[in-house]
């Protein structure tokens, strides 16, 4: 990569980042934050215990349980493994003098929400976390990755990464989002056309008037899933709406250099003329409500549509791919996705936990009730947005709809904690992954936006949010 | 860490596309503290049926797959979660080399911090290696040449150099790095002045 010439979003902050070229030929990149917690990282600060190494600069570095941590009763982690985990972490932020929000902490909550809501995550950073979806945070223009416990135990020791300069794909959506239509639903298409490895070695750069047209929550549910389609990290420009989400939060920068930074997160952009690897361009109004139906994020299709056909694949392994599928979600070809019959509903996740998603459901689910044989749980992605969303009487309105409302943590995208699907069990899930036993083992994912499972719980069945008043 | 040069054994053929971190090693093992003792969890849900009984015609359940130190895999293997328990598990079962037609970024970069080596190959050789592995045909894995060789197949594959480098001696990521110190030092100094609002304290 040069240093002349017209540059992507991607080159500026990476060029911005180059602490040196080692002597393998790698380079060496500055970490500016590092979010860590409890699941994939005490072993990190075990190595670096083994080989008696500092962390190089603490305060860059922000810490919170959200795996493992249980949605009801948080005073008491049953699991024994959990409590020592959580209390593993505890212990390590505190010997090395890292910032860590405890479960009692209004800030705790799930890692990559926790960041955009502090302020940590801004544009131009260099931010990684031991988590695949630290991606969410490049909705800010920041260049943000997912690494492995070994990478982590390198960030603490050094605040640097070994890295390799990524492609530049651009992937740009023009035009108004039609109705019904909303961030989750573009990202769930984008994959699916695509594909889970369409990105790999890629950064992605969403683009376009859809795109830009966003908040940044939608945003934030974008950038969240580009691991989905094998991405290093997603994009997005920062703009007025950026800055204007930063302002005043805890941890954004203060009146004393908040005009220095706009300047800078205002070059930030790509250049006009940039260039880049691969390109795709889409129509929004070609996109309708998504609906996965099989097991990897890219099984998708509109919510108008119907389970494929193995016999209508283009080759052998696509086929055994489909029927494997299909024989673990218990599904029938050419079977309508709104027949499609649910047992639970679960919101929340980093990719939409946070207040505008609630607020989508509860305005869909107001003055109504739930299927009676559906079982609905909602999980605020932190403990502040729990606390607005009450203030907002947002839990009054889904409690009566009969949803429980449940404290801040991971909960059910995983399954690490007891919220988990039991065998067999179907689920309408705004999570960001439908692999086997994802949820709970022979668990049943159907991953979908906040309005499409809103509405998919009140019906019990999935279901168009156009069709639904 | 450990080093990787040569490697002679059976392989396992698991002829399946998008194999993801939740397969190689589901949730319920990764509230471990340690980096050892996952080889029995590994493939967890294929391996075992829910009362934790041995299911017997998975193919790391069969002889002699079940000393496999090789694993043949389709398309886009360790996709998800960015879980570095799933190379652990691999390398706790006593697999040291995992060979498909792709791989997810973060998981091929895990494999390297713990000594095992992903090959890419092409989805015509891959076919071929499927079928020598199900055939329980001996392969041989040469790092230093870059060959696969299995029965009458001889394969060339490609490496960064670092990456080579690296298993070859086994070495320690940190401790090049930490080399660099001073430039690591020199950068923040700059930063600290170019762009102050990073280095407030809260």
């Amino acid at each position: 990569m040069s240093n002349q010439g017209p540059k992507t979003l991607f080159d500026k902050i990476w060029s911005e980042h180059l602490v040196g070229q080692r002597e393998d030929g790698t380079n060496l990149l500055y970490i500016d934050r590092h979010l860590v917690h409890e699941v994939t990282s005490p072993q990190a600060f075990e190595g670096l215990k083994l080989s008696n190494r500092p962390v190089h600069r603490p305060e860059a570095t922000i810490a919170v349980a959200d795996h493992n941590v249980p949605t009801i009763n948080r005073q008491n982690i049953e699991d024994p493994q959990s409590k020592i985990q959580v209390e593993t972490l505890a212990k390590n932020t505190k010997e090395h003098g890292i910032q860590y929000f405890d479960l009692m902490d209004q800030r705790q909550g799930i890692v990559h929400i926790i960041g955009p809501e502090q302020g940590i995550t801004q544009p131009g950073m260099t931010i990684v976390c031991g988590d695949s979806h630290t991606s969410t945070h490049g909705a800010f223009g920041a260049l943000a990755f997912g690494i492995g416990t070994s990478e982590v135990e390198h960030v603490l020791a050094t605040q640097t990464i070994v890295q390799n300069p990524a492609k530049n794909m651009r992937i740009s959506v023009n035009g108004e989002l039609p109705f019904g239509v909303n961030s989750k639903d573009l990202i769930l298409y984008i994959i699916g056309k695509i594909g889970t490895a369409g990105g790999t070695g890629h950064v992605i750069e969403y683009a376009g008037s859809s795109i830009m047209g966003l908040s940044m929550e939608g945003r934030m549910t974008i950038c969240n899933m580009s691991i989905e389609a094998g991405a290093r990290a997603g994009l997005i420009s920062p703009d007025q709406t950026t800055f204007n989400y930063i302002k005043g939060r805890p941890y954004a920068p203060g009146t004393e250099h908040w005009d220095q930074a706009v300047e800078y997160w205002s070059s930030l952009p790509s250049d006009n003329d940039a260039s880049y690897d691969h390109e795709i361009v889409i129509d929004s109004s070609e996109i309708d409500p998504m609906v996965t139906w099989g097991t990897s994020p890219e099984d998708v299709v509109s919510v108008k549509g119907t389970v494929p056909n193995p016999s209508s694949a283009k080759t052998e392994n696509k086929k055994k791919s489909i029927e494997r599928s299909l024989e673990y979600m218990g599904l029938k070809p050419g079977t309508k996705i709104t027949d499609i019959k649910l047992d639970k509903i679960f919101i929340g996740s980093c990719t939409n936990g946070r207040i505008e998603d609630l607020r989508k459901v509860a305005s869909i689910v107001k003055d109504k009730k739930i299927a009676s044989h559906v079982q609905a749980m909602i999980v605020p992605g932190s403990g502040l947005v729990k606390k607005q969303a009450e203030e907002e009487g947002i839990d009054i309105i889904l409690k009566d709809a009969g949803f429980e409302w449940r404290e801040a943590g991971c909960s059910m995208c995983l399954g690490m904690n007891p919220d988990q699907l039991k065998p067999g069990e179907r689920c309408a899930s705004t999570s960001n992954r439908n692999f086997e036993g994802r949820q709970g083992r022979g668990g049943r994912t159907h991953l979908m936006s906040p309005e499409l499972a809103a509405a998919s719980a009140i019906t019990g069945n999935i279901s168009d949010i156009r069709d639904f008043t | 860490m450990d080093k990787f040069h040569s490697l002679k054994g059976i392989a396992a053929p698991l002829p399946i596309v998008n194999i993801d971190t939740d397969m190689i090693i589901p949730k319920q093992f990764l509230k471990t503290i340690k980096r050892t003792g996952l080889g029995v969890s590994l493939f967890y849900e294929m391996r075992y049926d829910n009362d934790g009984n041995l299911i017997k015609d998975f193919v790391l359940n069969t002889s002699p797959f079940d000393q496999s130190k090789i694993l043949v895999a389709g398309d886009n293997f360790g996709c998800g979660s960015s879980r570095e328990h799933a190379p652990w598990s691999l390398k706790d079962f006593g697999i040291r080399s995992v060979i498909s037609t792709s791989f997810a970024d973060i998981f091929y970069n895990n494999c390297f911090q713990n000594g095992i080596l992903p090959i890419v190959v092409s989805p015509e050789n891959l076919d071929q290696l499927m079928t020598a592995a199900k055939n329980q045909i001996e392969f041989t894995i040469d790092l230093p040449e870059q060959i696969i060789k299995a029965g009458n197949h001889s394969i060339n594959f490609e490496i960064e150099e670092f990456r080579k480098e690296r298993l070859l001696q086994g070495l320690d990521d940190i401790g090049i790095t930490l080399g660099y110190q001073d430039k690591i030092n020199a950068y923040e100094e700059d930063k600290k002045n170019k762009k102050p609002w990073l280095f407030k304290k809260n």
